[in-house]
């Protein structure tokens, strides 16, 4: 007997929704909810889960100079020094080091001197080595019996089956010395390996230009001889040696810098101060590793807490625990100011609690907040979409968290950046240039007229707090409340800060010789703003910009371009005004006052400079001499406020904001303090694995009735359908019209 | 056939010639080296120093289409489009501008791409051409209406929409599936379960309503109404008949697109941080990663004219009059 077409249809579409049940049985038996991204190992482990949404370029130390990519790095690669994690102002400590570097001040003849002498010549740092640190295990390490390293010779079919380093069947470790060090900096001179900070270097340590134009030089006849590239031709720097670099012995290094410079301690907490192997880079350099995407790019080998053992940058990294990590201890003291106490009761307790990291790439804000809401991110920004979900502004212009999220018991951070988001005038422009009353008061008058907190209000939800100079908070000089308010745009009054009347800017740019913004040729005065902001979400903000000027009767036109276009213009210095901003090095004031020191204008350095507003003050310039190399005492904030007032006074940029950063985490992680400055932090958290679980199974049930529903939706279908098919077999032809049957 | 494979694969080569000078000329026209060397470099302060190395060392101190400096041939030979060019018909497409190997990032990209695109392309397909034949066998009633107004529905919402809903409802509210992620093997099936499946709803608009054009119109054909007069069924004239007839206007939009499956889509991918291809091109514009973009500039071509001789081949096998010559 044939069956009946409802019943295939019916059996069929039952089928369908029985084996949907199935794959979602097995694909999810593993692991406690139905839409968990992890399977349960490690959601049962101390996994912390982070994410990223920009593929991370580069990993090698030497090259890396992203935020993103030291987000990974620096868990895995250890410089001499790191920022304690809790101590503000922001306080250096030794990381590899037994403690900091010693110090001598030379002369020209390489006489020791006292710190504060006229006459030195050289700094020299000393750097002692802690004993016993061992590199993550690696293949690059490894060797036979007779003591040949295994896989420094690769071919084709010894690689065959390997898709990463982890697959090497041999992996060992060996000790930390001085010589790895050495080996990076050198690294860092080869020009072909392309190190953003090696022209600043060049200024800095003894002989390193000479070294790096010798070995530039000799590897690129090494290259042209052997007809390879960069990245399969290993060099042996070795056999090369930096003058103002020295191994001392197996735990000791010098470097001897000119003259003084007391900021490039702080150099020495970045990556590309982070100890390489030689043995890494004649391992990596082989083309049959090369051709899988296994270089020192991709795959780093450190000292640090992590290992990176998975590098998709399309999809995931993992890092995992350093077995070998040497004992080093969560601090006890240094609990800044209104920090919660609970920062340290985790005090001297060995590092890293969390035992595997896995970043996820979320291009898109979307699944990756709800993921966080799910529990599935243990913690997460806020972006401008669910700022309103997340964070409640109360009339004075606190931030709390919405009842939802306390409910849930989510915390969150608010801190503002070591940043600073300007808006430039060009000094060297004939009409908002120059350095003449006039000219000033135009500028001033333009400085208050542009009200940035309305801005911070409408186009960061308040995330940003008022620029009243270069030094945001936190860097040595900034000062808060009235001592510091910028008294050319802003009065104190009533215990608060407040801009000054739009009548004072109209008064100012009278003054200017522009009444009501009428120029002495009768028409209106109209300014040009150059911008990379093209996207339709930009016009808001332009217009924005637009009213402002008009306030005073001023046109503003917009000149949009792409970003290309825009950084060679203001390299040029062909714009008029424009925004830009700039992230802390490290934190001494001499990396923002920089910014308008003249001798970094880019019309004096080939566009390479990085003031951007041609600012030149001989006054400010000579103070800025007098300060760069100070240290951090009453008499360099002087100077420091000094310049500032002679700053504010030419007024360059209309200074801007400071942004602020809002990071959110959930009950479960602990020890989260925020120091932007800082990138290692990872090994500081903890996780409360039971608490995420219970949430995480709390807050992802699944819901069934939609399920049900849908079923008896299609179940009830099937005989309607199958009566108006069988009326349509049985019906009569009425008319002689083909299609009416 | 064999020949007019041949000489189908020798008329690609002036075409691809043509695609690889577009490429250039235009990526050049928004871009020269110093912006690229820039970009790649990433330092806050770039000197020209770094910058000539970069180019340099990447082969962009080169000129792009003719060497002034050079004599003879090698006016046109040591030019970046030559040099580059010849590589790409070996199949060689080199590295990257930030140096990742392109061939490798190509095959462990393709994977992920092909595991959303064939389980949508092939369920899209299935369903589109069912629903439109049970549209077919009720055409003229009031089901034929509404579906077709749910149809122009489906199709006026942007697929954005459909994704961001989907997500909403099937992971958010409901918890049936993960919003986002990837994992090979069997695990990663409970991953490509919410695209697919939002991948197959968002085609079921346009889909539908073209097939069921297509069976229509095979619907009103003399043999049609010769199979109803012997006493057919609907469903085994439109099984047994119009399917098979309606599936060469089918192939002609279908076959041609199995080659360009595995580039991926841009935004599926996005949302479901799904590590394909999809968005390799975009990103290598944005990053102005030159190497990549005439690398899958390149691939996108040949994949399209391996499409377009598929297509050309399965008529043979659909409509025995059909013969390539």
């Amino acid at each position: 007997m044939a069956t009946p077409f409802y019943s295939l249809f019916t059996y069929r579409i039952f089928d369908k929704f029985l084996m949907i049940l199935f794959l979602s049985y097995v694909t999810n038996s593993t692991a406690s909810n139905w839409n968990t991204p992890y399977s349960e190992e490690q959601v049962r482990s101390a996994t912390l889960f982070s994410a990223f949404s920009q593929s991370p370029k580069h990993l090698d130390p030497v090259v890396s100079y992203n935020s993103n990519e030291w987000a990974v790095l620096s868990q895995v690669y250890e410089p001499p020094l790191q920022y304690h994690y809790l101590k503000r102002p922001y306080t250096l400590e030794p990381l590899t080091l037994q403690k900091m570097p010693d110090i001598r001040y030379l002369d020209k003849n390489h006489h020791p001197v006292s710190s504060n002498s006229s006459n030195i010549a050289f700094t020299e740092y000393l750097f002692t080595l802690k004993e016993g640190i061992q590199f993550h295990l690696h293949p690059a390490f490894a060797k036979d019996s007779k003591g040949a390293f295994l896989y420094h010779q690769l071919d084709e079919q010894a690689v065959h089956s390997i898709k990463s380093v982890m697959d090497f069947t041999h992996q060992t470790s060996r000790e930390l010395l001085a010589e790895d060090y050495v080996y990076a900096l050198k690294r860092m001179a080869l020009r072909q390996n392309h190190s953003p900070i090696l022209d600043s270097m060049m200024q800095y340590i003894v002989g390193f230009k000479a070294f790096s134009d010798l070995v530039t030089e000799q590897y690129k006849t090494a290259l042209q001889a052997e007809d390879k590239r960069v990245q399969t031709l290993y060099f042996d720097l070795n056999q090369f040696e930096i003058s103002g670099v020295q191994v001392v012995d197996k735990y000791r290094y010098k470097i001897t810098i000119k003259e003084k410079y007391p900021q490039f301690l702080y150099w020495l907490t970045m990556n590309f101060f982070a100890p390489i192997p030689w043995e890494a880079e004649a391992f990596y350099k082989q083309a049959v590793l090369v051709e899988k995407n296994i270089t020192l790019d991709t795959t780093p080998i450190g000292t640090g807490p992590y290992q990176l053992v998975e590098n998709n940058p399309n999809k995931r990294m993992r890092l995992l625990a350093n077995a070998n990590y040497r004992v080093e201890l969560y601090p006890s003291d240094g609990l800044a100011e209104g920090a919660d106490p609970a920062l340290l009761l985790d005090a001297g307790k060995p590092l890293p609690f969390v035992k595997e990291v896995i970043y996820s790439l979320e291009k898109e804000s979307v699944p990756l907040w709800n993921k966080f809401l799910q529990g599935y991110y243990d913690a997460s920004g806020v972006s401008s979409d669910s700022f309103d979900q997340a964070v409640s502004v109360s009339s004075s212009g606190a931030m709390n968290l919405t009842d939802e999220f306390k409910e849930k018991g989510i915390q969150f951070l608010n801190m503002t950046q070591p940043t600073i988001i300007y808006f430039g005038f060009n000094m060297a422009d004939p009409v908002v240039g120059g350095y003449t009353e006039k000219q000033k008061k135009l500028r001033q008058a333009l400085s208050i007229a542009i009200n940035f907190e309305e801005y911070i209000s409408i186009f960061l939800n308040g995330r940003g707090e008022l620029a009243q100079g270069p030094i945001p908070p936190g860097i040595f000089g900034y000062t808060e409340g009235e001592p510091g308010i910028n008294r050319v745009i802003f009065d104190w009054k009533a215990g608060r800060i407040q801009r000054k009347p739009l009548a004072k800017a109209k008064q100012l740019l009278a003054e200017a010789g522009y009444p009501n913004g009428i120029g002495e040729d009768g028409k209106p005065l109209t300014l040009h703003y150059d911008t990379a902001a093209t996207g339709p979400d930009s016009q808001s903000m332009l217009n924005w910009y637009r009213k402002q000027f008009a306030q005073l009767g001023v046109e503003l036109v917009i000149r949009s371009t792409d970003y290309n276009r825009f950084q060679d213009k203001v390299r040029k210095a062909k714009v008029q005004m424009f925004s830009w901003g700039w992230n802390a090095d490290y934190p001494d004031p001499e990396n923002f006052l920089f910014l308008l020191n003249g001798a970094n204008a880019t019309i004096h350095t080939n566009g390479s400079g990085i003031n951007s507003a041609n600012y030149d003050n001989p006054e400010f310039n000579r103070l800025f001499q007098q300060m760069k190399t100070m240290e951090n005492t009453p008499e360099r904030f002087e100077i420091i406020q000094q310049m500032l007032k002679i700053a504010q006074e030419d007024a360059p940029w209309a200074w801007g904001y400071y942004p602020k950063s809002l990071s959110l985490y959930h009950s479960w992680l602990h020890n989260v303090w925020p120091n932007p400055l800082a990138n290692n932090t990872i090994k500081y958290r903890r996780i409360d694995v039971n608490e995420r679980l219970e949430k995480q199974a709390e807050w992802n049930q699944p819901v069934m009735w939609p399920f049900v529903v849908v079923i008896l939706l299609i179940i009830g279908s099937i005989y309607p359908l199958m009566r108006a098919y069988r009326q349509r077999q049985t019906a009569v032809v009425i008319s002689n019209k083909q299609d009416k049957v | 056939m064999f020949e007019y494979i041949v000489k189908r694969l020798l008329f690609a080569v002036p075409i691809l010639i043509g695609v690889n000078v577009i490429t250039f000329s235009l990526f050049f026209m928004v871009n020269t080296p110093d912006d690229m060397a820039r970009a790649q470099l990433g330092a806050k302060q770039t000197t020209p120093e770094m910058i000539q190395s970069w180019k340099v060392e990447n082969g962009y101190d080169k000129p792009l289409f003719f060497n002034g400096d050079a004599s003879g041939l090698d006016k046109i030979q040591h030019t970046l489009f030559v040099q580059e060019s010849l590589k790409l018909f070996a199949f060689d497409f080199g590295q990257s501008d930030s140096g990742r190997q392109i061939s490798a990032d190509i095959q462990e990209r393709m994977g992920p791409s092909l595991a959303i695109a064939l389980p949508t392309f092939i369920i899209g397909l299935v369903t589109n051409i069912a629903l439109a034949l049970l549209i077919v066998l009720f055409r003229g009633s009031r089901l034929d209406t509404i579906t077709m107004m749910v149809a122009v529905a489906i199709m006026s919402v942007s697929g954005l929409f459909y994704i961001i809903a989907g997500q909403v409802l099937f992971s958010k509210t409901w918890h049936w599936v993960p919003i986002s992620g990837y994992a090979e093997g069997w695990e990663g099936i409970k991953f490509l379960i919410l695209p697919v499946l939002i991948g197959v709803f968002a085609g079921i608009g346009a889909g539908m309503r073209w097939y069921r054009s297509i069976f229509l119109e095979e619907m009103s054909k003399d043999y049609v109404r010769t199979a109803k007069a012997k006493g057919l069924t609907d469903i085994k004239v439109l099984f047994g008949h119009v399917l098979h007839n309606g599936m060469l206007p089918i192939l002609t939009g279908v076959v041609v697109v199995i080659p360009t499956l595995f580039m991926g889509s841009l935004i599926m991918e996005s949302f479901f941080g799904i590590p394909g291809l999809g968005s390799y091109t975009i990103d290598a514009i944005n990053a102005q990663d030159f190497g990549i973009v005439k690398a899958m500039v390149f691939l996108g071509s040949v994949l399209y004219i391996i499409g377009l001789i598929l297509t050309d081949i399965s008529y043979t096998l659909f409509d025995p009059r059909v013969k390539l010559s």
